[in-house]
């Protein structure tokens, strides 16, 4: 889809994503020219449809993780369905330690994606050089990154 | 004006007695950011590195229920690798899924690796991705998080974005043949080849039942159009097999996989006699292949696996460079 700003003939471009609650997706978009900015709201169906689709309106933050869109979606997941596998030494990347409070909340997640969601806060700390992942962290990432539920 | 407010006519308001025309989405050239095509694209490039590893990607399916789809999937991985070649196996049955339980996989959890999910080790080493590896109970209808209603709008997206990930997101390792299990309705098989357009072969599953045959026939013309070649039937319960003298005796009054054949030119490469041991075998995840291949159902599950093979060699051979093609 594109949104036009009819007054400047301007394809509006994406600004940013958030998930506020009760499955609803906002994402903005401004227009260049005259900075005209809209949010695209959609309901709890509509942000079910795009997410079927293993896309993320914006673009990914972070790299698609195996099965993830599977193991998002899943109901009745096996709790022990998935063991993590630990990356060879030669390509193991610089830690990100786990605050005490960060690991309790982790514990907390469903083990059908608990994996894949470590994975997938880990890759966000590290890609931005935060050495110590809290809640808080995980807060923001949550909401930059799309994970509803997680 | 020209163009201005998106439009062809410029008109100024849909009030104004005028008609807005607005150009159509190709023909305004800037993209949102939003990056959505290049995701599909990046989605669809994924798959096809993926199976760019696998010797030949072949699919099992009929469009009809209930003709041993699965059970012909099992029993070919069996016979595949029991010859030596390292087999891998989508059960993309995501409803009714049977491929893990057939083939005794391994319930342990899955290896979780950056570059894929390690599928399960089964029996005669073929390796198995299947949803019955995935649910906590056995009896779980497949269900999804929904927002809780209109769930036809999205379950079909759904469920091929599963199917892409469970072909591209497993580590299949090079494995010399990618079999995979489409379960039932023609809808199945469209989906599958906008999914994998390049499929090395696709075996459609048939009876001699004559209801089965108009059911399969559409599949097939189905699949010629798209243009996978080659496409061959597999006729499974082809007369009953004695366990005791292995003779065959008739299950139905005509020959419905033999007139489908006739009338569409398309080979049969296996006729499958329907034997109790085969089922029982199967049951226990022991496809008959490993432990009876003297039974004539396990004659043609091997007959049926050379084919392949030969598939696998026809397309080595057309890959390898022109001087070692030819030696």
């Amino acid at each position: 889809m594109k949104f036009l700003c009819i007054g400047c003939d301007e394809v509006m471009g994406f600004v940013e994503r958030q998930l506020p609650g009760d499955g609803t997706l906002a994402a903005v978009f401004s227009c260049g020219t005259c900075g005209r900015e809209m949010a695209m709201l959609t309901n709890p169906m509509e942000t079910q449809l795009v997410s079927s689709m293993g896309v993320k309106i914006g673009g990914r933050e972070v790299r698609a993780q195996p099965l993830e869109a599977t193991r998002s979606g899943l109901e009745g997941g096996r709790g022990e369905a998935f063991r993590e596998a630990e990356p060879p030494a030669r390509r193991r990347p610089p830690p990100v330690e786990w605050s005490p409070e960060a690991v309790e909340r982790l514990g907390r997640v469903p083990g059908f994606v608990r994996g894949m969601v470590k994975r997938i806060y880990t890759d966000y700390a590290r890609e931005r050089e935060i050495r110590t992942l809290t809640p808080e962290v995980m807060d923001t990432a949550r909401s930059e990154l799309g994970l509803e539920g997680m | 004006m020209g163009q201005a407010g998106g439009t062809r006519d410029g008109a100024s308001s849909p009030g104004a007695g005028r008609v807005r025309r607005f150009r159509t989405y190709g023909e305004v050239d800037h993209g949102t950011g939003s990056a959505l095509l290049e995701q599909v694209i990046e989605q669809r490039a994924r798959l096809a590195r993926r199976l760019a590893g696998v010797g030949a990607t072949v699919a099992v399916a009929s469009g009809k229920g209930g003709v041993g789809k699965s059970l012909v999937t099992a029993n070919l991985a069996a016979a595949l690798a029991s010859r030596g070649q390292r087999v891998g196996a989508v059960d993309a049955d995501l409803n009714g899924p049977s491929l893990a339980r057939m083939l005794a996989a391994d319930t342990a959890p899955l290896e979780d690796r950056e570059t894929g999910v390690v599928p399960s080790p089964a029996v005669g080493g073929v390796r198995v991705i299947s949803m019955e590896l995935l649910q906590e109970r056995e009896d779980a209808p497949l269900r999804w998080r929904d927002p809780g209603s209109d769930t036809f709008l999205w379950q079909s997206s759904m469920e091929a974005t599963v199917l892409r990930e469970f072909l591209a997101d497993v580590d299949w390792g090079g494995a010399d043949v990618l079999l995979i299990d489409v379960p039932p309705g023609t809808d199945k098989i469209t989906r599958l080849l906008e999914l994998v357009p390049d499929l090395s072969a696709m075996l459609l599953v048939t009876t001699p039942a004559e209801i089965t045959r108009a059911v399969v026939a559409r599949s097939l013309r189905l699949v010629r159009e798209a243009g996978v070649s080659p496409l061959a039937l597999v006729a499974n319960m082809t007369g009953y097999a004695c366990p005791s003298c292995n003779r065959r005796h008739r299950l139905f009054p005509g020959d419905g996989a033999r007139e489908l054949a006739r009338a569409t030119g398309c080979p049969i490469w296996a006729e499958i006699p329907f034997d109790p041991r085969l089922g029982e075998a199967t049951e226990r995840g022991r496809p008959l292949v490993l432990d009876r291949p003297d039974a004539p159902a396990a004659a043609a599950f091997a007959g049926l696996a050379g084919r392949i093979e030969a598939l696998l060699d026809a397309r080595r051979a057309a890959a390898a460079p022109a001087g070692r093609a030819v030696q």
